[in-house]
């Protein structure tokens, strides 16, 4: 447990160590034994709450990238049933950080894509940490094409540090699989939903995130560059990420007090990882929240809809 | 060895700025020639002695693609804000006006009206010398409004790009005009409407991720950099050597990510005759 300890969660964990050793030390069921361990968990709830209350934009950025954080797959496994994966761009190959496939909610069939960054070294590795290639993004439109034509909505799963570097990656175009994702999800006939269940990096993110709604989960992150990034190229010193992190403005209420982002999915206290199914039952009941009301609308005005809400968004002056 | 160490101070070239008339002569940015300006022109640009391609000012880029005097501004008004507070090493409100002064601009994006050998244009260029030509929330709107204007008055859309990509100062704004460039191109090819993307040296990350690799027709320039990430950052990625060449227009042209390079002389030549066609019968 230790080792995927966040720093914050430290004097958390020591607390509750310290309480379990109690229960079952020898005077745990005593007056005075119970009294003590009382008052040590009223304690914890309040240092819990002080502590998450109280995060930094370079804490959230953490909990967003925990390893026990539940991943696409996580999702695809719990909100919903009878999953079909399908593979593969039908140019080059099968991409392995993008998870697409059919699958149903709450009585829903939708196309679900998602970024799947792997638990464990050999899944990371099998995954490519969540980066995928041009064949990622061509594959991820192949499938939001097909939901177009059987008139299924199409729900993405964001999370990803970023689109992969890699020599392969820029022979094959990665730059243009990109950029026509955004031209084609805005003009694609369904409606789509998509979640940011971790990282938001950058374009690699937003390859899959033009969208009717966008929604993030309460702990996780959406900006331009990593704060990693913008601290090597803005401050010239990688030692600045957590300033860069607070400067990014990268955080779920930073971007619904913006406009960017529709909806905030609250996680249990913690964070994802603590509560699992807490999380899982939430982002259930707010997509097919959200998909309800987005299948009511035909086709031309969801695509209107969709152009002016990205249309809209930037702060420039006159 | 100690027989051949020197005692004096080593002979150094002298490295100090040349101050010259730039009217006349220009430095080479690469290996410091000094160029007369006449023949600099002669040679679109590119330096005699190292090939090096200078990176062309605005109304250099102008003179070799539109006919003269044609160009008419649009959309100069709009100016960039700081909606973050952004501060790095310099507070982004510092650096915008720092950008605004040096080029006269208020925005990295100069674009309007101008025509090609009598043709009828809607056109647009990111200046790499106003923030390296990255693509903040003023310069996105541009980009849509020019776009809006060409479905309007029914006019073909090029877009010139040298660029770093996105905005970093503008966070979240500035990947959304990844999108909203993007979907106001949607928009542009459902009109039957051509969109001719000019890719100069270098054309980087969220520009090229998003409309600077939309063309129905791309074009680079000979040897300009054009990338999604950039080499130093896929050095640190593979550590390994990159091949020669790597992400030159001649490797993009070879990869098949763009349609032709064309010379510099020839931009206005070859955007012509390629209007006339996608212009129809």
């Amino acid at each position: 447990m230790a080792f995927n300890e966040l720093p914050f969660e430290k004097p958390i964990n020591e607390l509750k160590k310290m309480i379990n050793e109690m229960r079952s030390a020898a005077d745990a069921e005593l007056p005075s034994g119970k009294a003590k361990i009382a008052r040590l968990e009223k304690k914890l709830s309040a240092l819990i709450e002080s502590t998450y209350k109280n995060l930094s934009a370079w804490d959230i950025v953490m909990i967003s990238r925990h390893p026990q954080r539940p991943y696409a797959m996580d999702y695809i496994n719990n909100i919903g049933d009878n999953f079909i994966e399908l593979h593969g761009d039908r140019g080059f190959k099968d991409d392995t950080a993008l998870i697409g496939g059919l699958l149903e909610v709450g009585g829903i069939k939708l196309m679900v894509i998602g970024q799947e960054k792997g638990r464990g070294t050999d899944e990371k590795i099998y995954r490519n940490f969540g980066m995928a290639h041009p064949e990622g993004y061509r594959k991820a439109l192949r499938l939001m094409k097909m939901a177009e034509k059987f008139k299924l909505p199409v729900l993405c799963l964001i999370d990803t540090s970023g689109a992969y570097p890699g020599l392969g990656a820029e022979e094959r175009g990665q730059a243009e699989a990109i950029a026509r994702n955004l031209r084609e999800m805005s003009v694609l006939r369904t409606p789509s939903v998509s979640i940011v269940i971790g990282e938001g990096g950058s374009g690699g993110a937003l390859g899959i995130g033009v969208t009717d709604r966008i929604l993030m989960l309460q702990y996780s992150t959406y900006s331009v560059i990593s704060p990693e990034g913008c601290a090597s190229i803005l401050f010239r010193d990688a030692s600045k990420a957590e300033t860069s992190a607070k400067s990014l403005k990268l955080t779920s209420s930073d971007l619904i007090h913006f406009g960017i982002i529709d909806r905030i999915i609250e996680e249990p206290i913690g964070g994802a990882h603590n509560n699992p199914h807490e999380i899982f039952a939430s982002v259930k009941s707010a997509l097919i929240e959200e998909l309800g009301a987005l299948m009511k609308l035909p086709p031309n005005i969801l695509t209107k809809k969709r152009f002016n809400k990205f249309r809209k968004m930037g702060v420039y002056n006159e | 060895m100690g027989w051949f160490s020197r005692k004096n101070k080593p002979v150094k070239a002298d490295n100090s700025p040349v101050d010259i008339n730039k009217e006349v002569w220009r430095k080479c940015d690469n290996c410091g020639e000094i160029i007369w300006l006449k023949t600099l022109i002669e040679t679109e640009y590119v330096c005699g002695k190292c090939g090096y391609h200078f990176r062309l000012t605005f109304s250099e880029k102008i003179r070799f693609i539109l006919d003269e005097d044609s160009f008419r501004e649009l959309f100069a008004t709009v100016g960039t804000e700081d909606p973050l507070d952004f501060k790095d090493s310099l507070p982004y409100k510092k650096r915008i006006a720092k950008a605004e002064s040096q080029n006269n601009q208020r925005s990295a994006f100069i674009c309007g009206e101008g025509r090609i050998d009598g043709k009828d244009v809607a056109i647009g260029f990111l200046n790499f010398e106003f923030m390296g030509g990255s693509l903040g929330s003023a310069e996105g709107e541009k980009i849509a409004r020019l776009i809006e204007h060409a479905i309007e008055n029914r006019r073909p859309v090029i877009i010139v790009s040298s660029s770093g990509g996105a905005r970093m100062q503008e966070s979240i704004f500035s990947l959304m005009q990844m999108a909203k460039t993007s979907a106001a191109l949607a928009l542009l090819d459902r009109e039957g409407l051509p969109y001719i993307s000019i890719l100069l040296d270098p054309t980087t990350g969220g520009v090229t991720a998003s409309f600077a690799m939309l063309g129905d027709i791309n074009i680079a320039e000979p040897n300009a950099l054009i990338c999604f990430a950039g080499p130093r950052v896929i050095q640190q990625t593979i550590k390994q050597e990159l091949p020669e060449g790597f992400q030159k227009s001649e490797f993009l042209l070879e990869h098949g990510m763009i349609d032709m390079i064309v010379k510099r002389k020839d931009f206005k030549s070859t955007l012509s005759k390629l209007l006339e066609y996608l212009n129809g019968n």
